[in-house]
C-alpha cells in the first residue's frame, strides 16, 4: 500500500504532466471526519479550488459542500445522487454538508428553484472532476492506462488489479483549481477538464433515494433552529408597535422589574427585552409599558385597496413581451374581451415565527439562522456588526419552512444586533403576530386583461398587464440591513427596488403584449406591509389572471378550455403536458360552464397551464361548490409536471404535492387584512390557511421525465398553476367568474346571489 | 413565589421550579426540561405544533399552565416511540416520507395517536374531523392522510 505521501507524489506529477495548475502541494494533514475539511490546511474556500465541492475521508466516504439548502424538498438527496453519479461511488457513501459559511462557497442559499438546475451545476462538475483526477492517479499508481480502468463504488480497477478512492486521497485534499465563472449566488459554476456522464448512463439519478431528514424529523430528535442553544445564551423579544410607523417615545423599564433577569434593550427606535428564561422574555415583551408615537393612517381601507392601486402613479414599468402592432390589431377588431383580475397581499406565515441565535464578539461573530440564504445573512450581519465577512460565520438550520424572504430574515438581525447590545449570545423568536403581521407580504396587485378577436372568432391581438406593489420592496435576502426591520428602526434608509413581473409568454397569439407597472409602497419604512418574496414570486398572483383570461377567451369562442390552449399555446412541451394531465384526468371535452349541475352541490372542472424558467405544467381541478356555505372543495387535482430530467420522482411528486396544497390555500382563504393603521391579520384565526378538511381527496401527478433535457427546477412552478385551475373550475361548475383571489365562501355567496339578481 | 411542579415526562418523574404561575407547560418543557420537541408555533392554541398528551389526551401546552399539571403523565413524540421501538405512526410517517420541513409534525402524530386508540377504524372523514384545526404550512395533508391510513392498516 502506498503511504499518502507517496500518493500525493504521484499524483502531482501526473497533475503537472497533464498541465493542471497546481497551486500548492501540501503534504496535508490526514483529515479524520468531514468537517475537519475546515481545518488549516484545507485550501482556501473559494469556488476556484476543488476542495472547496468535494472530498474523498480516509474511509471512502464522500463529502460533498453545498452552497444552497434543502428545507424538506429533497434537494439534498437530489445532490447526493448527481455527485454519487459523476464520481461512481455508492449513493450511500455521500453526505451534503449545506448552507454553512465556513464549509461552502456563496450558492445563493434556497432562491428560485434553482437548487437543482444552477446549484447542481458546480457540485456535478466538481464530482466529475474528482473522479477524473482519481482515474489518473489510480492509472498512474497502477501502471494501467486510464482507458482501460473502471471505477464501481470508489473502487478502480483495470488490468487485474484495483485501488480504492479511499487508498488512493482518503482524507485529503485535492489541491486542485477549476475554473470559476466569477457568479457569487445562484449562477455560480466551475468548469473542469472532466467530461461529464451522459444520462443514458445515469444509473443513481432518476431513482427515489429517500430523504435522510424525515426520521429525525418524525422521531422528534432533529434540531430546527429554534432548538440552538448555547450556554449563558439570552432569550429575545423584539417589540413592534401595532400602529405601523410608530416609534417608542418612552418605555418603562420599571414595569418589568419584578420579572427574573428581564431587560430592556433599546437603540434608537429599535426596542426589544431579553432574560434568560424564555417565557420571562415572552412575558416581559407583554407587559412592558411603552407609549408609541401616533400612526400616520398610513393605508387605505380594506375594500379600496384595489382602487388605490389602479390609482396609484406608476414608479417603474416595463414591456416584457411586445410582439407586432398591438394598438393598431385592436382598432381593426370585430369584438374585445376584457376582464380584471385582484390578488391580495398575502402572508408567508410560516409554521413558526421566524427564529435565529447569534454569537456576536468583539472581533468575530457567528450566527444561526433559519432564512433561507445564510451566506447573505453573513454578508448582512458583517455590514450590521462592522466586521469582514470573513469574521463572521453564517449557519443556516432547518427552521419553520420558509417560501422566501419571511420573518426569519429579520429574526436574523435582530439577533446579532441584541447580541452585540447585550453582549451575550441571544436567541430571538417572534410571536405569532410578529410572523404573520410582519413578515414581507407577497404584494397585492391589479391585473387588466384585453384581447381581439376577429369576425371568425380568431385571437389576433392580446394584451396583460399587472399593475401592483413591488416583488423587491425587500430585498429577498438580507445581505444589507437596510433590508431589514431592525435597520429602519436604527435609521437606515431603506433600500427599495421596484420589479414586478408578468406571464410566460405562452400563447402565439399573432400580436401581444405583457407588461407590469410597479407603485410606491403604503409607508416606505418599519412596514408590516412592505413587500418581498413569497414562493413562486408574483406567479400565481399574475397566472391567477391570465389563466382565467385564457378560459374566458375560450368560452367567449365557444371553444373547450383543453382545446383552446392547444390552438395556441406554441410549444410542444406545452402541448404534451396539456394532453397529459387531461388525458390523466379524464377531460370532459365541453364549453366551460354550459353542463351545470342544480342543487345544493354544484361539479365542475377547470385546466390552467403556466412555464416557469422552462419548467411546464398543466394543472386540472376538480371541484365542489357547495350553494348554501359557499365553500369550495378542491377535491382532485391532476398534475402533469414537466421539468426536463427528473432526479428523484418520489421526491419531485411530493414538492409538488406542496405546491398544490399552498396554491389552495392562497386561493381559497388568503388574505392580509389591515385598516388604516395596522395589518390585523395576527394569528390563524385572523389569516386563514387550508385545514386538512379542505385538502383534496386526490393529487394525481404525472411526471413527464426528458432525461436529454437539463433540469429546470421543482420549488415553486407548480404552485402558479393553481389559482386560475380553481377559478375556472368555479366557473365551470357555478356559470360566475371570481375575478378577486381568495375565493373564500363570502366572495362565492356575494358572487353567486350577484349572478341571480 | 415559586413553587415546584411535580409530573412525569415520557416516564420520568421530573420537577420544575415555577416562577409564574401562569407560564404555559411548553416553556417548562422546553426551556427547563430541554426537551425540544414539542414546538412552539402560535402561542393561541390554534396549531397543535406543541401538542403533548397529558394522561393520553392531546394538549397544546403552549396555553396549558404548568400548574395544572401537578401529578399528570405527560408523553411527547419521544415516549410515543423511538427509532428503535416506533409508534406505527412514526413507521407510517417515515414510510410515507411525510414532513417537509417538519415543524408541525409534532402535532399531527401526537394527536393522530390519541385518536386512532380510541377509534382505529376511523373513516377518512373522521380522520379529517379529528384533526381538525392542526396546521401544516408545507401543505403535506394528503401524505399525511397516506401516512394514517397506512397505520391504520399496521394497527389493525
Ligand atoms: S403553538 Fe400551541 S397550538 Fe400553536
Ligand atoms: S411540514 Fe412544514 S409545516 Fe408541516
Amino acid at each position: 500500500m502506498n503511504s499518502p505521501k507517496d500518493f500525493s507524489l504521484s499524483r502531482r506529477d501526473f497533475l503537472r504532466a497533464s498541465g493542471a495548475l497546481i497551486v500548492s502541494v501540501s503534504m496535508t494533514g490526514l483529515v479524520t471526519d468531514a468537517l475537519a475539511q475546515i481545518g488549516p490546511n484545507k485550501p482556501p474556500l473559494v469556488p476556484g479550488e476543488l476542495d472547496s465541492w468535494v472530498a474523498v475521508l480516509k474511509d471512502g466516504s464522500v463529502s460533498a459542500f453545498f452552497g444552497k439548502i434543502d428545507m424538506g424538498h429533497c434537494l439534498d438527496v437530489a445532490i447526493a445522487q448527481i455527485v454519487a453519479e459523476e464520481l461512481d461511488v455508492g449513493f450511500e457513501r455521500v453526505t451534503v454538508f449545506q448552507g454553512d459559511t465556513a464549509t461552502s462557497c456563496n450558492q445563493g442559499g434556497a432562491s428560485g428553484s434553482f437548487g437543482i438546475s444552477a446549484g447542481a451545476k458546480p457540485l456535478r462538475n466538481a464530482a466529475a472532476e474528482a473522479r477524473r483526477i482519481l482515474v489518473a492517479g489510480a492509472s498512474r499508481q497502477l501502471n494501467v492506462p486510464a482507458e482501460q480502468l473502471t471505477v464501481s463504488d470508489g473502487v478502480v480497477s483495470g488490468g487485474g488489479k484495483r485501488v480504492s478512492y479511499a487508498e488512493l486521497i482518503g482524507g485529503k485534499f485535492f489541491n486542485s483549481k477549476v475554473e470559476w465563472n466569477k457568479e457569487i449566488g445562484n449562477f455560480m459554476d466551475i468548469k473542469v477538464q472532466a467530461k461529464l456522464k451522459s444520462p443514458s448512463e445515469y444509473k443513481v439519478v432518476g431513482k427515489s433515494f429517500r430523504r435522510r431528514d424525515v426520521p429525525g424529523k418524525v422521531f422528534g430528535t432533529s434540531d430546527w433552529i429554534t432548538e440552538i442553544s448555547l450556554p449563558g445564551m439570552l432569550h429575545a423579544r423584539v417589540i413592534r408597535p401595532v400602529i405601523a410607523g410608530s416609534v417608542p417615545l418612552k418605555v418603562d423599564a420599571d414595569s418589568i422589574r419584578k420579572i427574573p433577569g428581564a431587560k430592556v434593550v433599546r437603540e434608537k427606535n429599535f426596542l426589544a427585552v431579553v432574560a434568560p428564561k424564555e417565557w420571562d422574555a415572552v412575558r416581559a415583551a407583554r407587559e412592558l409599558k411603552v407609549e408609541w408615537s401616533a400612526g400616520t393612517n398610513p393605508f387605505p381601507a380594506m375594500e379600496k385597496l384595489y382602487d388605490h392601486i389602479r390609482a396609484a402613479k406608476v414608479v417603474k414599468a416595463e414591456t416584457e413581451t411586445n410582439k407586432g402592432d398591438v394598438e393598431a390589431v385592436f382598432k381593426t377588431a370585430a369584438r374585445i374581451v376584457e376582464a380584471e383580475y385582484h390578488w391580495p397581499f398575502q402572508s408567508h406565515a410560516s409554521m413558526g415565527p421566524g427564529c435565529a441565535v447569534a454569537d456576536v464578539k468583539k472581533d468575530s461573530a457567528t450566527l444561526w439562522t433559519g432564512s433561507q440564504k445564510p451566506h447573505y445573512a453573513r454578508d448582512g450581519i458583517a455590514k450590521l456588526l462592522d466586521l469582514p465577512p470573513d469574521k463572521v460565520r453564517g449557519i443556516w438550520v432547518m427552521g419553520p419552512g420558509s417560501y422566501g424572504r419571511n420573518d426569519g430574515g429579520d429574526a436574523a438581525i435582530d439577533a446579532a444586533l441584541l447580541s452585540k447590545l447585550t453582549g451575550k449570545p441571544v436567541r430571538v423568536q417572534g410571536s405569532r403576530a410578529d410572523a404573520t403581521a410582519w413578515d414581507p407580504k407577497g404584494p397585492a396587485s391589479v391585473h387588466r386583461a384585453r384581447a381581439a378577436l376577429d369576425g371568425t372568432g380568431k385571437v389576433i391581438a392580446y394584451e396583460y398587464i399587472s399593475k401592483g406593489f413591488s416583488r423587491i420592496d425587500t430585498a429577498n435576502n438580507e445581505a444589507d440591513p437596510r433590508d431589514s426591520l431592525a435597520g429602519h428602526e436604527l435609521g437606515m434608509a431603506p433600500n427599495p427596488a421596484m420589479g414586478f413581473g408578468t406571464p410566460e409568454d405562452n400563447y402565439a397569439f399573432a400580436s401581444r403584449r405583457l407588461g407590469w407597472e410597479a407603485i410606491a409602497p403604503l409607508l416606505n419604512r418599519s412596514s408590516p406591509l412592505r413587500t418581498a418574496h413569497l414562493r413562486d414570486p408574483v406567479g400565481p398572483d399574475i397566472h391567477f389572471g391570465s389563466e382565467q383570461f385564457i378560459d374566458e377567451l375560450a368560452v367567449a369562442t365557444g371553444e373547450d378550455a383543453v382545446a383552446f390552449r392547444l390552438k395556441y399555446a406554441s410549444k410542444p412541451r406545452a402541448a404534451a403536458a396539456i394532453k397529459a394531465a387531461a388525458e390523466k384526468a379524464g377531460w370532459q371535452t365541453r364549453v366551460s360552464g354550459t353542463a351545470k349541475s342544480s342543487g345544493e352541490i354544484q361539479s365542475g372542472r377547470g385546466i390552467s397551464y403556466t412555464e416557469r424558467r422552462g419548467t411546464v405544467v398543466a394543472t386540472i381541478a376538480e371541484i365542489e361548490v357547495n350553494r348554501r356555505t359557499g365553500r369550495i372543495w378542491a377535491k382532485k387535482f391532476t398534475v402533469a409536471h414537466d421539468c426536463g430530467i427528473i432526479i428523484n420522482p418520489q421526491g419531485l411528486t411530493q414538492c409538488i404535492e406542496g405546491n398544490v396544497i399552498h396554491g389552495l390555500s392562497r386561493t381559497i382563504l388568503e388574505e392580509v387584512r389591515f385598516d388604516n393603521n395596522s395589518v390585523t391579520s395576527v394569528d390563524w384565526a385572523s389569516y386563514p390557511i387550508v385545514e386538512i378538511k379542505d385538502a383534496p381527496e386526490t393529487i394525481d401527478v404525472v411526471l413527464i421525465n426528458h432525461p436529454e433535457i437539463a433540469p429546470s427546477g421543482a420549488g415553486e412552478p407548480s404552485i402558479r398553476s393553481i389559482p386560475a385551475a380553481i377559478a375556472n373550475a368555479f366557473f365551470d361548475a357555478t356559470g360566475v367568474r371570481l375575478r378577486t383571489a381568495p375565493l373564500t365562501p363570502a366572495r362565492v355567496l356575494a358572487a353567486l346571489a350577484g349572478a341571480k339578481a | 413565589m415559586a413553587t415546584t411542579v411535580k409530573f412525569t415526562v415520557d416516564g420520568k418523574s421530573r420537577s420544575v421550579k415555577v416562577d409564574d404561575p401562569a407560564m404555559p407547560l411548553l416553556y417548562a418543557l422546553r426551556d427547563d426540561l430541554q426537551m425540544k420537541a414539542p414546538h412552539f408555533g402560535c402561542g393561541v392554541a390554534q396549531c397543535g405544533a406543541c401538542t403533548v398528551l397529558v394522561d393520553g389526551e392531546p394538549v397544546r401546552s403552549c396555553v396549558m399552565p404548568v400548574t395544572a399539571m401537578k401529578g399528570k403523565q405527560i408523553t411527547t413524540i419521544h415516549g410515543l416511540g423511538t427509532p428503535e421501538k416506533p409508534h406505527p405512526l412514526q413507521t407510517a410517517f417515515v414510510e410515507e416520507q411525510v414532513p417537509q420541513c417538519g415543524y408541525c409534525i409534532n402535532g399531527w402524530v401526537m394527536t393522530a395517536a390519541s385518536f386512532l386508540k380510541k377509534k382505529p377504524k376511523a373513516s377518512d372523514a373522521e380522520i379529517r374531523e379529528a384533526l381538525d384545526g392542526l396546521k401544516c404550512r408545507c401543505g403535506t395533508h394528503v401524505s399525511i392522510m397516506r401516512a394514517i391510513k397506512r397505520a391504520q392498516q399496521q394497527m389493525a
